[in-house]
């Protein structure tokens, strides 16, 4: 089986802070890590891998320096890496990278034929969870998001049967090879690099790509220019001026407070005073 | 690189294409499972209602399902939820939700009828179909919005979104291309007022696919126990906890106050990540958006993105130990001290009015 997995190199945004005067984002000394979502998907490839033999190719689409999410793939076990980079995909949406990708999954192809696609469920800076059903789409593969788990595989029948969660319940759906997934994040845990692969990735030449060797022939279909979104304004959420009624009282003892609070709920607000003696039957119902 | 905000605004002229200013009228998606219709539905409604009146346009429902009378029956639901129409797709094909069927049918119909805005739910369902559907009608989508209006220069819609981890807002526009796609999450936006005697027109379509074309098959169907998962989304009450409860047990004391109240129990990412809770329980931009009535907040600092999941409601309670706290910012009432006192003195208070209550009562 040859299985390409998508990963996007992302600043770690649990470190990204916002400049308290000018609302600029302060990204200097910020961390870029995998797109912690996509690791999902890099593990299940890995474990099909391992149960049916075959090769994981893992594809990013960003600066050079993304190249380093790359390498972390190939030290847990990836084969392949594909960086594809290029000045012309500045800017570009979720419409135009979907189409940069699925053109160099097309063109990861040529070499040997794909018979499945890993996304991550979203990115944690793009947060769009669109590029994947886009690359489907675009190579009409069959879509399985949102996938908690792969019941079987059966690359001679060219079959997968995965569990795939819906709003209200688990949906069992088969289909045919090949298709995307996208991993649900918690279906499985990352295994730990071993020494050989972290000595591999260190010496692993990353393939780069420009937009032509991706197999792009218009160049007006990525970057901007291929962009139907444009941003108009990044502004940060209005402040509200309205603080709160702070309760306080003379003795302040924890009980003194809990029954002003209590009282200012039920005189102030007539709804809540009717679902707060409610909540008492309910209690007793229990 | 798809980061929205990465990108330079650039000046690109707004003026639409002539060939697109045939699109016309706003359509809501109305999402439904096991013959359920997802709330997120009508709270779209209520909005797509807001800005088909500004365009002076009609707001229409698109069903999609197995042929039949609970099918049809999500076609009155959308009127009397505020839509004028309904574009029905009914086959058996699509008795279940998939990906191949569903963006068949719903591009056919915009590719039809042609709507200038089409919004869907931001849930499992409306990301699958929303991000398969403006792929193959190569137009923009607009990802979990928290606000849309209608840009009065040119008729666009401005659909704004967290970015940066949701400590910045960014608002989109889509430029010549159309229809104008977004997703907004359950409980973001306010449910449409229902009125029982509104009706509508239904205007059907077949689907151009049969089933051996389809090559996904649904095996099975295991719903969720309903009991078992926590249900935050419709909760009136909530009783929320955060890290400055300090040790997992202190937890115990929101939950004491929740089963007094009948409330669900909440909490900040920090202590679902600690696993001192379900994940499922976690509220904010990566959990889940939520509108009670009443949201009581312990030891949690009011981050921005916690406080998106949450200031919808009606009434918020802040207990911090930090006057300074950003909760403070923006909560109702607010009473600065030790939650681990504050908490079991307001379920004991609770429990006394609540004893009242059912005397008096
Ligand atoms: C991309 C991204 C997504 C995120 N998504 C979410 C999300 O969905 N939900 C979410 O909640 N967070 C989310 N976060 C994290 C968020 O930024 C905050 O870090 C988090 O909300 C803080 O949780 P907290 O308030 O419990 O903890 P802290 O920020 O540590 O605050 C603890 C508070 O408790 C107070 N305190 C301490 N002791 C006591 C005491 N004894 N009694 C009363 N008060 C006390 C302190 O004064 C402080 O205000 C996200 C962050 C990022 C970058
Ligand atoms: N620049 C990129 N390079 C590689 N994969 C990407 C890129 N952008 C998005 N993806 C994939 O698409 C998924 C969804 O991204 P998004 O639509 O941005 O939420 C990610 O989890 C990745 O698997």
């Amino acid at each position: 089986m040859h299985i390409v997995v998508c990963i996007k190199q992302v600043p770690d945004s649990s470190q990204i802070r916002v400049h308290p005067v000018t609302n600029t984002i302060m990204r200097q000394g910020v961390p870029a890590v995998v797109n912690p979502y996509d690791l999902f998907s890099l593990e299940e490839a890995l474990r099909l891998k391992d149960r049916v033999g075959g090769r994981v190719t893992v594809l990013c689409m960003g600066p050079p320096q993304a190249e380093m999410a790359l390498r972390k793939a190939i030290s847990f076990g990836a084969d392949h890496a594909i960086l594809v980079t290029d000045r012309a995909f500045a800017g570009s949406d979720t419409l135009a990278t979907s189409f940069a990708l699925a053109s160099a999954v097309r063109q990861i192809g040529r070499d040997m034929a794909v018979d499945l696609v890993f996304c991550g469920k979203q990115t944690i800076d793009g947060d769009t969870a669109q590029v994947g059903p886009g690359i489907a789409k675009r190579l009409d593969l069959q879509l399985l998001t949102y996938v908690s788990q792969i019941d079987a595989v059966d690359p001679e029948r060219r079959e997968i049967v995965v569990r795939r969660r819906a709003e209200g319940g688990v949906q069992v759906l088969k289909t045919r090879l090949p298709c995307l997934i996208t991993m649900l994040e918690g279906s499985n845990e990352l295994r730990f690099a071993t020494q050989a692969g972290i000595f591999r990735a260190a010496r692993y030449p990353v393939q780069r790509w420009d937009s032509k060797a991706a197999g792009i022939e218009d160049p007006s279909r990525v970057g901007l220019k291929g962009s139907p979104t444009v941003v108009r304004k990044v502004f940060a959420p209005t402040p509200n001026t309205q603080r709160a009624d702070l309760i306080s009282c003379e003795s302040g003892t924890p009980e003194d407070l809990a029954a002003t609070l209590l009282a200012k709920l039920t005189t102030r607000n007539p709804e809540l005073a009717a679902l707060l003696g409610r909540a008492g039957m309910q209690e007793t119902g229990r | 690189m798809n980061t929205p905000a990465a990108r330079r605004p650039a000046g690109r002229k707004l003026e639409l294409d002539p060939r697109l200013a045939a699109y016309q009228g706003v359509w809501v998606f109305v999402e439904h499972e096991r013959g359920q219709a997802h709330p997120v539905s009508w709270e779209l409604m209520g909005e797509g209602r807001k800005l088909a009146d500004q365009l002076g346009v009609p707001l229409a429902g698109v069903v999609l399902g197995a042929p039949g009378e609970p099918t049809r029956q999500f076609c009155q639901l959308a009127f009397r939820y505020g839509a004028d129409r309904c574009y029905l797709i009914e086959d058996p094909a699509l008795a279940d939700y998939r990906n191949q069927p569903f963006t068949q049918g719903l591009t056919e119909l915009v590719n039809a009828y042609q709507p200038e805005i089409l919004l869907l739910g931001a849930t499992t369902l409306g990301r699958d179909l929303a991000g398969s559907v403006a792929t193959t009608l190569q137009t923009g989508l607009t990802a979990d919005c928290t606000e849309l209006t209608i840009d009065p220069e040119n008729r666009s819609l401005a659909a704004s979104r967290p970015t940066f981890g949701g400590s910045l807002l960014c608002t989109i526009v889509t430029l010549n291309y159309r229809p104008q796609m977004a997703t907004v999450r359950p409980r973001v936006m306010d449910m449409a007022p229902y009125e029982a005697t509104r009706g509508g027109e239904i205007v059907e379509h077949p689907l151009r696919l049969v089933e051996t074309d389809i090559l996904t098959k649904v095996l099975d169907y295991i719903p969720d126990n309903r009991q078992d998962r926590p249900q935050l989304a419709f909760a009136d009450i909530i009783v929320a906890g955060g890290r400055g409860l300090k040790q997992p047990e202190n937890f115990e004391l929101v939950w004491e106050l929740a089963r007094v109240l009948g409330a669900e129990v909440g909490a900040s990412r920090p202590v679902v990540q600690a696993g001192w809770v379900d994940p499922e329980r976690q509220v904010g931009q990566s959990g889940r958006t939520v509108r009670p009535k009443l949201y009581i907040a312990a030891g949690i600092s009011g981050a921005v993105q916690h406080r998106v999941g949450m200031e919808g409601a009606d009434v918020i309670v802040a207990i911090n130990s930090d006057a300074n706290a950003p909760i403070f910012d923006f909560a109702t009432y607010g009473i600065v001290g030790n939650a681990l006192q504050i908490l079991p003195a307001l379920t004991g208070a609770c429990r006394q009015h609540l004893a009242l209550t059912q005397r008096a009562g």
